[in-house]
């Protein structure tokens, strides 16, 4: 009756009892089902239609004491760049002050009595645009286009439209060519972006508290003393995950095709291998965490204090050069850094193997790190 | 051969050694209680002998297999019950003992599972959620799956905690057939009864072990004395009885006190005035095993102190 493996180490038979068991616990367990696939459509549309990185018809008053055609064209030629949606009218600077102190609106455009005036002499006319710069990448943009926009809306309305097109010919042509996203849709970074969030959310999470669940239930102590070997234990937690982790990817790549219209540049395949590289550093990663903490509380903290981090170092929010070169380097140490980099390049630049085959060997290290440390951490467990 | 052949075996979590030089020999086929207070270091010792836990100090063999180098050779012929119901709730009684057989390798699966319920008089209840079994059936279930792979030793951690007296006796039935087709069985248990019903018990205070052997020679060794005081107003007696020399154990037990001591010329001195008293009868009485224990924890605590 007894037939005992050569392999002490590993075997077939044992590993598909395990992940039977997982799946079917998996099953069982409604909420984290549902969880699992409607947590990434649902933060998919949420974030893939809520953040906008440029943001644009922003609220705006203004203060104009004269009605004359000079002011009417510098309203109106701010209001056609998109920024400027002009809600407020306000009487004198007082009311302005209030109405930006209250948040009502972004902007306050005064144009000063004179100003007409000033156009017709020639004499230096001034325009003050006061921008609530609490949030700095709110204003940004509004302010960047705001030069030229007002000098030709100027210019165009004294009947130089000559003198116009002079004085852009005889200036300095800065020839700007937005790659990979011409239109600068915000949408084209975070879906893809999202992707890795996503995915690291759910797969580090599930998997963090796979082996805790088990010590807490104190199922763990009768698992060990069946003839399982950690290897066994530790892929039967782990690629169940993956299959997880790949319905997901499926979920998301298409509702990035048909709700957002993202690009898709670069080789599918490609795409998908470092998903698979990427997804298995993450379930390893929460498979360590596992490893570490005594609760499932414990672990979901671990998991936390590890996200947070993650999301705002990787450059998944904010421009990951734009932070100092120690925060770079810190961010070098997620997964989730070199995964943007990877499906940001193969989605929008078409990039092939060679272009990303540095951040798919960072990668590769995760994955051999995770893996041994939880191996290493899960022999010491059993003492 | 032993079944169980460890030497001075020693566990320490941190500064706090659990189990402390334990030496003991079972014999296959033998059903050997282990007996001992809450934390004497039962379960570790438990443990260590399956592989669970790496002793610190010591050495032996389970079954002929080393316990340092052999652990995975040890734990596919043990069978280990955990002091806590530690199969899946979420999973049904049937898929639980797939799971089990299918660990342990056995083929083919719905053979043996089916043997199983069959056996459990399950069969009925096999699409059942775990978790949803009482206690009683939660611990037969437990022991099933134990040793449906048909372990040559079979360890069992205070088994029938929170179980019914029926479902207790029963399970000691089963037990004691098992002993007879040549499985050894180690148990740990609080119940003097339980003791009673094995073929040999060793009694672990503090991580040390204080006696072996069978239910008389332990209970003989301890050399305690025992007199039956019975009469009107035995909690004057007791009250009496108490801090006299030689007086080591006072008990009420039902209509009647059990006075013990390990000094018998003490005992009987002090008992002299109580059997003059009015109504009252001094006999000797037979040390029983809860007296002999009741010692035991006694003596280690002051060891401790």
């Amino acid at each position: 009756m007894k037939q005992y493996g050569v392999s002490s180490v590993f075997s077939f038979a044992r590993l598909g009892a395990l992940l039977l068991k997982e799946f079917i616990q998996m099953r069982r367990d409604r909420i984290t089902f549902a969880m699992m696939l409607g947590v990434p459509l649902m933060q998919l549309v949420l974030f893939g239609y809520a953040i906008n990185n440029d943001p644009k018809s922003l609220p705006a008053a203004l203060v104009a004491t004269s009605n004359d055609h000079y002011t009417r064209a510098m309203v109106s030629a701010l209001q056609t760049t998109g920024y400027y949606r002009f809600d407020h009218v306000a009487e004198n600077a007082a009311e302005a002050e209030a109405l930006m102190a209250s948040g009502s609106v972004a902007f306050v455009v005064t144009i000063p009595s004179d100003f007409a005036r000033r156009v017709e002499r020639g004499d230096n006319p001034q325009l003050l645009i006061e921008a609530d710069a609490t949030d700095p990448a709110v204003a940004s943009g509004a302010i960047s286009t705001l030069g030229t926009v007002a000098a030709n809306a100027l210019l165009r309305e004294r009947g130089m439209e000559a003198a116009a097109a002079e004085n852009a010919r005889s200036q300095l042509e800065v020839v700007v060519h937005r790659r990979y996203n011409p239109e600068g849709i915000s949408q084209y970074n975070i879906v893809p972006g999202l992707l890795g969030v996503i995915l690291q959310m759910t797969m580090v999470m599930m998997t963090s508290i796979a082996l805790t669940r088990e010590t807490e239930r104190g199922t763990m102590e009768n698992l060990l003393a069946m003839p399982a070997s950690p290897l066994e234990i530790m892929l039967g937690k782990v690629l169940p995950y993956l299959v997880v982790g790949a319905v997901q990817v499926v979920v998301v790549l298409i509702a990035a095709k048909l709700l957002f219209s993202v690009p898709f540049m670069g080789s599918l395949p490609l795409l998908l291998f470092a998903i698979l590289v990427f997804v298995l550093s993450l379930v390893l990663l929460g498979y360590t965490i596992s490893t570490m903490a005594r609760t499932q509380m414990q672990a979901l903290q671990l998991t936390f204090f590890f996200f947070l981090p993650s999301i705002l170092l990787s450059g998944f929010m904010f421009p990951y050069r734009g932070m100092p070169d120690w925060a770079q380097i810190f961010g070098e140490i997620f997964p989730l850094t070199h995964f943007l980099r990877i499906t940001r390049a193969v989605m929008l630049k078409g990039a092939e193997f060679p272009a990303i085959a540095g951040e798919i060997g960072a990668l590769t290290i995760f994955v051999a790190l995770f893996a041994g440390v939880a191996l290493l951490r899960f022999r010491r467990t059993l003492d | 051969m032993n079944a169980i052949e460890v030497r001075n075996l020693v566990k320490r979590f941190g500064t706090k050694t659990v189990v402390d030089h334990v030496t003991m020999n079972v014999a296959e086929g033998e059903i050997v209680g282990f007996l001992g207070p809450n934390g004497s270091g039962k379960t570790t010792t438990i443990r260590i002998m399956c592989g669970l836990l790496t002793p610190d100090e010591g050495e032996g063999q389970v079954l002929g297999y080393d316990l340092l180098t052999e652990s995975l050779k040890i734990k596919r012929e043990v069978g280990y019950m955990t002091q806590k119901f530690s199969f899946y709730e979420d999973l049904t009684i049937a898929e639980n003992l797939e799971f089990v057989a299918r660990l342990y390798r056995l083929r083919p699966v719905e053979e043996y599972v089916g043997r199983t319920l069959d056996d459990l008089g399950l069969s009925s209840r096999r699409n059942q959620l775990a978790g949803t079994l009482s206690g009683g059936w939660k611990q037969r279930l437990a022991l099933a799956a134990c040793i449906m792979h048909e372990p040559r030793l079979l360890l069992l951690d205070e088994p029938t905690a929170g179980v019914d007296p029926k479902a207790r006796r029963e399970f000691w039935d089963e037990i004691h057939r098992l002993a007879q087709g040549g499985l050894t069985v180690l148990v740990s248990t609080h119940y003097m009864d339980e003791a009673e019903r094995c073929h040999r018990i060793s009694y672990i205070s503090y991580g040390k072990l204080l006696a072996t052997g069978t239910v008389d020679e332990v209970v003989k060794n301890a050399g305690l004395t025992t007199f039956v005081v019975e009469g009107p107003r035995l909690d004057q007696v007791a009250a009496a009885l108490e801090g006299r020399p030689g007086v080591e154990q006072v008990a009420p037990f039902g209509t009647t006190l059990h006075v013990v001591g390990s000094d018998k010329k003490l005992l009987d001195a002090a008992l002299e005035d109580i059997g003059k008293r009015k109504g009252i009868t001094v006999r000797p009485g037979e040390t029983s095993l809860e007296d002999v224990f009741i010692q035991f924890m006694a003596g280690s605590k002051d060891n401790m102190a």
